[in-house]
């Protein structure tokens, strides 16, 4: 499913990071940890293709995505991956709807009305669909962030420290639900972070130094 | 979704900055079009009534006075001619055709016209009902006089002297009206014609006067009057306001206007001249105006690059999130240039509407206005390039903001440093 192999990334040419090679079998949920500044979230952008220039091959799903063009990155990244980050990052103008049908919309996938509703009843949003971002409370909108990383039914989910902002409570159920929902959706789960509340969450783990 | 709804949404999220940029333009894209209807149609209206006209003979003053008097009746007559010198003039083996004009009376502001029927003829008048005049004190109208004062055939009504409605009532003398003319689009209708015996019957101070004159034209064996058909040749009391005349041939615009400014005391203007000046006179106010709609057009243009400017900075998640949903550079890129081109066509598009909304309603509220004919619902293809011209200020403007967020380091944006 992933394949990491011989990969490193440098900023600055001095400060280059090594990262160990890995491989993560599809549908597996694994954890990414380290401190902060050691190149989990440079981790994880390489390999959603957020971040290219790098040395080393990442293969996903018989893809050599290194190889690959910015647009055919793009493409490949809209179709196969679902991105959840830190600060959720919903686009604030459009509504709770409109922003889970931009995930098919820019991947370039048919929009289905019924996938929305189906996802946002899996994590109890059903009754928010037409309200705005604004209205929401930091574990809502972390939860949209989620129905819009599995709208797509992507072959991968990568989660860049996605509770690091929450409570316990929210934590807890924020890791659940995303875990859930992977699994559901037969999505193979990648989690960044240095929140140690997961450690017990999640038991395959990569340790970066 | 798509790209539209997602750029409309950005629009609709900031109502105040979009309302703003879209007043902006639309004030400077309205001036611009009420220009634009207003000259076109003014010159298109100077050009109809002057057509035909190659000379205006009247009493010596100002050349601009006597046109504007004389073709499009909106000033006052520049004093009286000798009808007895006018026809020597007339006589010219280079005039075509001369028509005499008698000026002096209004009834209710709207001129009363003592002329012969080769007036109506050169701007092609037919009548709508009844008959042209055949006695004297017989009108015909026009058809902007009859809807506007709501006359019928046989209607009659006193004459003012002067053109305002303010002025000495002649009131021994009752106009009737014996036919109403077509709408022409035209000077004619907005006068009341009639013959040039009638002017004179409502001036005269003596009645046995009158009687004489009429005596005289009786008599078979004087020669009439080229002009004025049922007086003597060569009468030296009568006088008439002016005479407009009609080349033969080319060789009458060289020779004629220095004939008559020189060898007479009456003087003759070209409406082509004048009319030539007088829109190079309106044409400082019009590029004042026009220049005051570009500087507003300019600050909008500012204004709108300033707002998408600023609203990428605060979008640069939303445009790194869309691009790690799959957006490619150039769909992010697109967007912005969609952004900005919609604001400037919706803000044209909302000040053509403006334009043509003023001069819809300009004329209910100003009578002059009325009477000058300008219309509302006309369509130029320049407006085609106004709209043209505002998608590419959009364009423009949305340029550099668009490359920057096709330039956008996702990576770094999502990083948060």
């Amino acid at each position: 499913m992933i394949q990491v192999s011989g990969l490193a990334y440098g900023y600055e040419a001095s400060k280059k990071i090594t990262f160990p090679d890995f491989g993560v079998a599809k549908g597996e949920q694994c954890l990414l940890l380290g401190e902060s500044g050691s190149g989990k979230t440079t981790l994880l952008h390489l390999l959603g293709g957020l971040l290219r220039s790098q040395q080393g091959n990442i293969t996903i799903q018989q893809t050599d995505i290194t190889t690959l063009s910015e647009s055919e990155m793009d493409h490949f990244r809209g179709k196969h991956a679902g991105f959840i980050f830190q600060r959720n990052h919903l686009i604030g103008a459009l509504t709770v709807r409109k922003n889970l049908l931009m995930a098919p919309f820019l991947a370039g996938l048919q929009q289905d009305e019924s996938r929305v509703e189906e996802v946002l009843r899996h994590l109890g949003l059903l009754e928010k669909r037409d309200v705005r971002i604004q209205e929401l409370s930091q574990g809502q909108a972390q939860r949209v962030a989620i129905a819009r990383a599995v709208l797509n039914k992507p072959a991968i989910i990568f989660a860049d420290e996605p509770t690091s902002a929450l409570d316990d409570t929210n934590c807890e159920r924020v890791i659940t639900l995303l875990k859930e929902a992977a699994r559901e959706n037969q999505s193979t789960l990648l989690v960044a972070t240095h929140d140690q509340r997961l450690k017990s969450k999640i038991e395959q783990q990569i340790n970066l130094k | 979704m798509n790209l539209f709804r997602l750029v409309w949404s950005y629009l609709k999220a900031k109502p105040l900055n979009t309302a703003l940029n879209i007043v902006l333009l639309s004030l400077g894209i309205a001036v611009i079009t009420i220009l634009l209807l207003f000259n076109n149609q003014l010159q298109q209206k100077i050009t109809d009534n002057a057509r035909g006209i190659d000379l205006v003979v009247g009493a010596k003053g100002s050349p601009l006075q006597l046109i504007l008097c004389n073709i499009f009746h909106i000033d006052f007559p520049t004093g009286n001619i000798n009808l007895a010198e006018a026809e020597r003039i007339a006589r010219n083996r280079l005039i075509k055709n001369a028509i005499p004009l008698a000026l002096g009376d209004s009834y209710q502001s709207y001129r009363i016209i003592g002329t012969s029927k080769a007036y109506a003829d050169l701007y092609k008048a037919t009548l709508q009902t009844g008959n042209w005049w055949a006695a004297d004190m017989e009108v015909v109208t026009g058809a902007q006089v009859a809807e506007m004062l709501k006359l019928k055939i046989g209607d009659s009504f006193t004459s003012t002297h002067g053109l305002t409605s303010d002025g000495h009532a002649h009131d021994e003398q009752r106009f009737v009206v014996k036919g109403i003319m077509n709408r022409m689009g035209n000077v004619v209708d907005n006068l009341i014609l009639t013959n040039v015996e009638s002017i004179w019957q409502v001036h005269e101070v003596h009645a046995e006067e009158a009687e004489r004159e009429h005596a005289v034209a009786l008599d078979s064996s004087i020669v009439l009057s080229m002009l004025v058909p049922t007086i003597a040749a060569g009468d030296s009391t009568k006088e008439i306001t002016s005479m407009l005349i009609q080349y033969r041939s080319p060789m009458g615009a060289i020779q004629l206007p220095r004939y008559v400014n020189g060898q007479s005391n009456m003087q003759a203007a070209s409406p082509a001249f004048e009319t030539a000046r007088l829109f190079s006179i309106l044409g400082i106010g019009v590029d004042v105006l026009m220049a005051f709609a570009y500087i507003l057009i300019f600050i909008s243009g500012l204004s709108i690059f300033i707002a998408l400017y600023n609203s990428l900075k605060e979008r640069r998640y939303d445009l790194a999130i869309m691009r790690s949903m799959g957006a490619t550079r150039s769909k992010l890129f697109i967007s912005i240039l969609l952004e900005g081109s919609l604001l400037t066509v919706l803000g044209s598009a909302i000040g053509l509407l403006m334009g043509h909304g003023t001069l819809l309603l300009l004329p209910m509220l100003v009578v002059e206005a009325q009477k000058a004919g300008i219309s509302g619902v006309v369509f130029y293809p320049e407006e085609w390039i106004i709209l043209a011209g505002s998608l590419f200020l959009g364009l423009l403007c949305a340029l550099i903001p668009a490359l920057q967020a096709y330039r956008t380091d996702i990576s770094k944006v999502l990083a948060g440093n």
